[in-house]
């Protein structure tokens, strides 16, 4: 405890040059979303739900086939019918979105990965990279898995379609689109929350109960709105038969570039945030 | 190094860390000292840049911690035990704190022996104790082999045996040359532990000094003197200027005159001793003696604040 047997030279450790960079994060948030469990449960409810209903409704609607009138078959959309699985694999996806930073709060992983990483907007961008990737991935194969067995299921007499017909591979390709940026918009609200089930509740408001408050509204005002919602522009995006188009819609990209926009104000909000707030 | 200069952080109308200055210096292990709630993680949380402070600066090697190149490899914390996610297991924890900082996997599975986790490297870290939580914690804050290595209450949850591994692993830190900070609310572990203190109440600064110092500030060191002319002992010692209380047994307590002086007044007096004995406070007691007036939570008897318990 003497003083003078603890004079010691301070150390002095040789770093390597440059900086702890972008991909060293990408690699650690790739890490970190790999080794949970909730993360295979919730790609794995994605997967099932976006492919499984959409198989189902695919089923039914041929064993129906000829109960069917002309109008319900001219106006049957086989695209959209073996997409509308992804209507609920969104929650999941969703959930995803919201856990990939909640859970970092929730369990005071935060903490540590900002004291390795302090840059909290690198860090951010990485999480953002790696998940954006993931769930694009995820949602682009759920899509066209769910396309493939939904066409295979409606066999002659059904109508069926290949990717090649009018609007049939942008249905496809936006639609799990469609899914991947709802997913990021989830992790902007988990982001600005930080509370997993309050983010995830606020996310099932904005696709559920959003439109229901909306129906409500004088029907000029709430069609105006409705357009707006996801639900909608993701319906727009999965139909390829123009009988069955509302006229009040934006058209698919249109409707895809607002999703984005959200998903976009949503994220920055978060970050602006997540740097501000202390951890 | 560490340097705060002026450091506060209000949360609200709560003064959590107010006009904190200290210099936390590399080559030994300097104690961070204060009752519970007396803002100690606060600042530890605002060197690392969790969170930001509401007025004044702190810098790591001159920097902001935000600042530095290769943070995990320049600083290392333990802030709080088991702030792992509970699926992950403790390898993969390590491992992506390891990938932020381009070090390699190899260093992972060297940690995880030095600190005795490589037989539930595997395992979900949710089924971990305390004591296993603080070890990866400790991992965690060795992995990048840094200069300057911060640690929040780190024997927590420890048996002794790891308590033991831990005071050891401190030492032999300092040894290398690093800046070593560890906080306690226990004054006891400190004492074996570190060389200097940054004690603090309140959030405020009370004393920056060696352990030495700290010992040898307190009034309650004293001189235990045991004489058959007890009476006449005293008034000699008295009539020198030091302050002598007759106790119970009949001992005298003398302070303001060592046992140097006391000997050799005895001495010259021709008066028989029986008992010379220099008596130190223990290090909790010169704690508690500074810390007293600062305590946040009180307890609801008496004794709470003025019990300073066992010597050590």
């Amino acid at each position: 405890m003497s003083t003078q047997s603890t004079k010691v030279a301070p150390m002095e450790k040789v770093l390597p040059a440059g900086r702890y960079g972008f991909f060293d994060l990408v690699r650690s948030e790739w890490t970190k979303v790999r080794t949970v469990r909730s993360t295979m449960w919730t790609i794995g409810v994605t997967i099932v739900l976006g492919i499984g209903i959409g198989a189902l409704v695919a089923a039914v609607t041929r064993s129906h086939w000829s109960s069917m009138n002309s109008f319900q078959r001219l106006t049957f959309d086989p695209t959209a019918t073996s997409l509308i699985g992804l209507l609920f694999a969104q929650f999941a996806i969703g959930i995803l979105g919201v856990l990939v930073i909640s859970a970092e709060y929730s369990t005071g992983t935060i903490r540590a990965t900002f004291s390795a990483a302090p840059n909290r907007s690198r860090l951010f961008v990485a999480k953002i990279f790696v998940f954006g990737v993931l769930s694009f991935i995820v949602a682009e194969v759920t899509s066209f898995v769910a396309f493939f067995v939904g066409q295979f299921l409606l066999s002659s007499p059904a109508t069926h379609q290949t990717l090649s017909d009018p609007g049939v591979f942008r249905a496809v390709f936006g639609g799990g689109l469609f899914v991947c940026v709802l997913g990021l918009m989830a992790m902007g609200l988990g982001t600005i929350i930080r509370h997993t089930a309050g983010a995830i509740s606020a996310f099932v408001a904005i696709l559920l109960v959003l439109p229901i408050i909306l129906q409500a509204l004088p029907y000029s005002l709430s069609t105006d709105i409705r357009r707006f919602m996801p639900d909608q522009i993701a319906v727009r995006m999965v139909t390829t038969q123009s009988r069955n188009v509302d006229f009040r819609s934006f058209a698919p990209w249109v409707g895809m570039l607002i999703l984005c926009v959200y998903a976009v104000v949503l994220l920055v909000i978060g970050a602006s945030m997540l740097n501000r707030r202390d951890a | 190094m560490i340097e705060a200069k002026g450091l506060t952080k209000h949360y609200g109308d709560k003064r959590a860390v107010e006009q904190l200055s200290f210099t936390v210096r590399p080559g030994v292990v300097t104690g961070f000292l204060g009752p519970n709630g007396s803002g100690k993680s606060t600042t530890m949380r605002m060197i690392m840049g969790l969170d930001a402070p509401t007025a004044g600066d702190v810098t790591v090697k001159g920097k902001h911690f935000k600042n530095l190149q290769w943070p995990l490899r320049e600083v290392g914390a333990l802030l709080e035990a088991k702030a792992i996610h509970p699926g992950r297991s403790a390898r993969s924890h390590l491992k992506m704190l390891a990938q932020t900082n381009h070090l390699e996997d190899s260093r992972v599975d060297e940690l995880l022996e030095l600190v005795g986790l490589s037989a539930v490297a595997n395992k979900r870290a949710g089924k971990f104790s305390l004591g296993m939580g603080q070890r990866l914690g400790i991992a965690a804050a060795l992995l990048g082999d840094p200069e300057i290595l911060l640690f929040d209450e780190p024997v927590n949850g420890l048996d002794p045996d790891g308590i033991r591994w831990v005071r050891n692993l401190l030492k032999g830190l300092a040894r290398e040359g690093r800046t070593v900070f560890v906080s306690s609310h226990l004054m006891s572990e400190m004492a074996l532990t570190a060389d200097e203190v940054v004690i603090i109440g309140k959030g405020k600064l009370i004393s920056q000094t060696s352990i030495e110092d700290l010992l040898a500030q307190s009034t309650e060191n004293y001189v235990r003197v045991r004489a058959p002319e007890a009476a006449k002992l005293k008034t000699a010692l008295e009539h020198q200027g030091a302050a002598v209380v007759l106790e119970d047994d009949g001992s005298l307590s003398v302070r303001g005159a060592n046992e140097v002086a006391i000997g050799e007044l005895a001495a010259t007096m021709s008066l028989v001793l029986h008992e010379l004995a220099p008596q130190s406070a223990s290090l909790e007691e010169a704690f508690m003696e500074l810390t007293e007036d600062s305590i946040e939570y009180h307890g609801t008897t008496a004794e709470a604040t003025n019990s300073t318990g066992a010597k050590s």
